[in-house]
């Protein structure tokens, strides 16, 4: 009996002997990416010699490869949120993840290498309010196409509200995003033309004492 | 959260402005550094070898010797460096445990110095990475396992005041303990032989009564042989009633195997004392005869080879479950093909398929007996497939089984090897010891402790170490104190114990003994001795 099932699976064999070749090939070569040199980024960024060291040596443990793939971002940033479902092994920061790599990897290369990592860094951290906020915008233009229309700020507001999770108190009801996004609407669309451009975006904030403090907050981190 | 995440914090928190102009409500006060030091080396000194790693690489674990502020109790102020007496090279595998977050069991290692290393560096073995656990879980299996045997050794040493029922359980369970319990070791086994012998001689024919046919031994010398079995479950029964007097836990040696096998064998006696005259159950009290071949299980407690069977049948049951299986269905389909192929020919065995199970059975064992032969081509050609196929669906398990028993069987014969050495090795380490226990009384002989002794006869005998020297004051201190002289050879080799402790031991030992000289009440004095016996006894176990 066992014969004659061995004879059967011995006919299969060569196909995928020869699909296992191509993977081999594959999986040998990685990419491994260097940062241009020391000085070259104190002068691109604001931050100095010792502080860019220690920034690299977190990032190089993590990814020893030099560059971040999208995945590894979202492993990494999952792990400071409440942790995914485990049934559908879905990550809850894996959405605002996604809009963060894409708003680091800005030239849309599929990886972020120490540069865009360090640069985009730098602004948050030293830079000035007009930039963080250009940022921010950035962030939220999902299709980069100079406006925030209400279904990209849905989409931010939905993914930053699932991060925190299923289990939240009060309750999540299903229209608090949607009330969210007209709040913001109507705080910083000043011509009420359906879409923030950039000007009314860094105008509203600036007015906002809230924003304005809050922006600051975070200025003595590294 | 993983160390090496730890250094993306500051990320995390940068990104998070990307929630501030989203936000209604003010955010709460960022926490503040309180002295943010520039990251430092640290440098560790492990017996000489120099590590060195970043403070924030240690920081994160808090909770081990490394990560905390006892490391600071190793703080060598004129190096600057901490220094570790421990071994350098597991330490490595320590160090990369801060340094990756993953804690890997290099193979060449003991497995106890290595949990003495974790437990010193106080960090938890269950961290270990997958890819070492397995290795790591085997060698610390092997070594309980190891323990454990020598444990069983060490138990045969006599404890004092054992009761009549704890001395019986221990005679039962070691027969090397007493004379006595050799003796009914020895005779129990003598009397199994003796009952199984009998139920094998008494099914023989032996002569005929004329008129008669044959007739077996059972039947001709009926009362010879009711007299043995008599006498041979007298025997078991009062073992039985022993044992289960002695065992320290009823229940359990009720529910054990060998409990069962016990009552299994004396049984079929007693149920066919009680129902000699019922015609109908008479059938049934043949039947319940079988198992008094139950009896020869008993020689299990006999002989360890035995149990090593059992214990690797019994560690081998999903392989024999899986091998069963296997036939089972083999042997289901070969016999419904060949009972369809053998259904044309005429006057074939194969009458049904159940009939088949036979044939198919004596073919995939190789057996072939030839009662059974299909006559058919095709009936031929499945014979063949079917018992070419029967030999590889038994030989795939069997290996398996075979290397559970090998590998079961030569940890018994390590254990007895051991035990054997053992024995030769303490016998070597003691006629060490008594060579140099004489050197307390040799020193004394020389006059080293004299009051009156001038400065230079102590110096002469400086030749012993300086441990040695105060335990033989000790030692002498007592003599003075009782106005008696050791005479008991005392072991004083062993001074491989710590000597710290030895000394913080000797502390209170001396503080006793000056006690004695305020107020010498023979109470403190019987405890000093205690305690000294306690020392001998802690010496020659180390």
């Amino acid at each position: 009996m066992g014969l004659v099932v061995g004879t059967f699976s011995v006919q299969s064999k060569p196909v995928n002997f020869h699909k296992d070749n191509a993977d081999d090939d594959f999986e040998m070569t990685v990419v491994c990416h260097r940062p241009e040199g020391l000085d070259k980024l104190e002068a691109q960024t604001n931050f100095n010699k010792r502080e860019l060291q220690v920034l690299y040596r977190g990032f190089k443990n993590e990814c020893p490869s030099g560059a971040v793939n999208e995945d590894t971002f979202k492993q990494i940033y999952s792990q400071f949120f409440p942790h995914g479902d485990k049934w559908t092994d879905k990550c809850y920061a894996s959405t605002y993840a996604h809009y963060l790599f894409n708003a680091f990897d800005t030239g849309h290369t599929g990886s972020i290498k120490f540069e865009d990592f360090v640069t985009a860094l730098s602004i948050l951290l030293r830079g000035s309010v007009t930039e963080k906020l250009q940022w921010t915008f950035n962030l939220y233009d999902i299709n980069r196409d100079g406006y925030i229309n209400k279904e990209e700020m849905m989409d931010i507001v939905r993914a930053i509200y699932d991060m925190m999770g299923k289990f939240t108190y009060p309750v999540l009801k299903t229209d608090a995003p949607k009330q969210h996004v007209d709040a913001f609407f109507q705080k910083m669309d000043k011509n009420r033309d359906g879409v923030v451009t950039l000007d009314e975006f860094i105008l509203s904030c600036q007015e906002d004492e809230n924003i304005m403090r809050s922006l600051q907050l975070f200025e003595n981190v590294i | 959260m993983a160390a090496g995440v730890a250094a993306w914090l500051p990320f995390a928190r940068a990104a998070a402005i990307g929630w501030m102009p989203v936000a209604n409500l003010p955010m709460p006060v960022a926490p503040t550094e309180k002295n943010k030091k520039q990251d430092e080396l640290i440098v560790l000194n492990v017996s000489g070898r120099r590590f060195q790693t970043w403070k924030n690489t240690l920081d994160r674990y808090p909770d081990t010797l490394l990560g905390s502020s006892e490391k600071e109790f190793f703080y060598n102020e004129e190096t600057k460096e901490y220094f570790f007496d421990r071994d350098p090279d597991v330490f490595r595998s320590v160090l990369n445990f801060y340094r990756t977050g993953k804690l890997h069991y290099p193979r060449y290692e003991c497995i106890l110095s290595y949990d003495e290393e974790l437990a010193f560096f106080g960090i938890v073995p269950e961290i270990i990475g997958d890819c070492c656990y397995e290795e790591y879980k085997d060698r610390k299996r092997e070594n309980a396992e190891r323990l454990m045997d020598d444990q069983e050794d060490n138990k045969d040493s006599k404890l004092p005041n054992m009761t009549f029922r704890e001395t019986m359980w221990r005679a039962f369970e070691n027969p090397q303990t007493s004379t006595m319990a050799l003796v009914f070791y020895y005779v129990t086994g003598f009397f199994i032989a003796v009952s199984v012998m009998t139920n094998v001689v008494e099914t023989v024919p032996c002569g005929s009564v004329p008129n008669q046919k044959e007739v077996p031994c059972g039947e001709r010398y009926t009362v010879a042989f009711f007299c043995m079995d008599t006498a041979c479950v007298m025997i078991f029964t009062v073992e039985y009633l022993m044992r289960l007097y002695a065992a320290p836990n009823r229940y359990r040696f009720m529910r054990s195997v060998m409990s069962i096998i016990d009552v299994v064998a004396i049984l079929p006696y007693y149920i066919g004392l009680v129902m000699t005259d019922n015609e109908d159950v008479s059938g049934a009290f043949v039947t319940l005869r079988v198992f008094r071949v139950f009896r020869i299980f008993k020689f299990s407690r006999h002989s360890q080879g035995l149990r090593i069977l059992g214990y690797t049948l019994k560690s081998c049951a999903s392989e024999l479950g899986f091998l069963l299986f296997s036939l089972t269905m083999a042997i289901i389909i070969f016999a419904t093909v060949m009972f369809y192929a053998e259904k044309g020919s005429s006057s074939s065995k194969f009458t049904s398929i159940p009939a088949s199970f036979w044939y198919t059975i004596v073919t995939m064992t190789t057996l072939g007996y030839g009662d059974m032969v299909p006559k058919t081509i095709a009936g031929k050609i499945f014979g063949s497939i079917c018992s070419l196929s029967g030999v590889l669906v038994i030989a795939l398990p069997v290996p398996v089984i075979v290397s559970n028993f090998s590998r079961i069987y030569h940890q018994n014969q390590r254990a007895d090897k051991r035990r054997a050495q053992k024995k030769a090795r303490l016998a070597r380490i003691r006629l060490t010891k008594t060579e140099s226990s004489s050197a307390f009384l040799h020193s004394k002989r020389n006059g080293l402790f004299n009051e009156s002794s001038t400065k230079e006869e102590q110096h002469l005998g400086k030749s012993s170490s300086l441990l040695e020297s105060q335990h033989h004051h000790l030692l002498h201190c007592l003599e003075k104190t009782t106005v008696r002289d050791l005479k008991i050879v005392i072991h004083v080799l062993a001074i491989v114990v710590q000597a710290p402790s030895l000394f913080f031991f000797f502390a209170v030992v001396v503080l006793q003994i000056n006690t004695i000289r305020l107020c010498s009440s023979p109470f403190i004095l019987t405890r000093v001795c205690n305690k000294l016996s306690h020392l001998d006894i802690r010496m020659t176990q180390g």
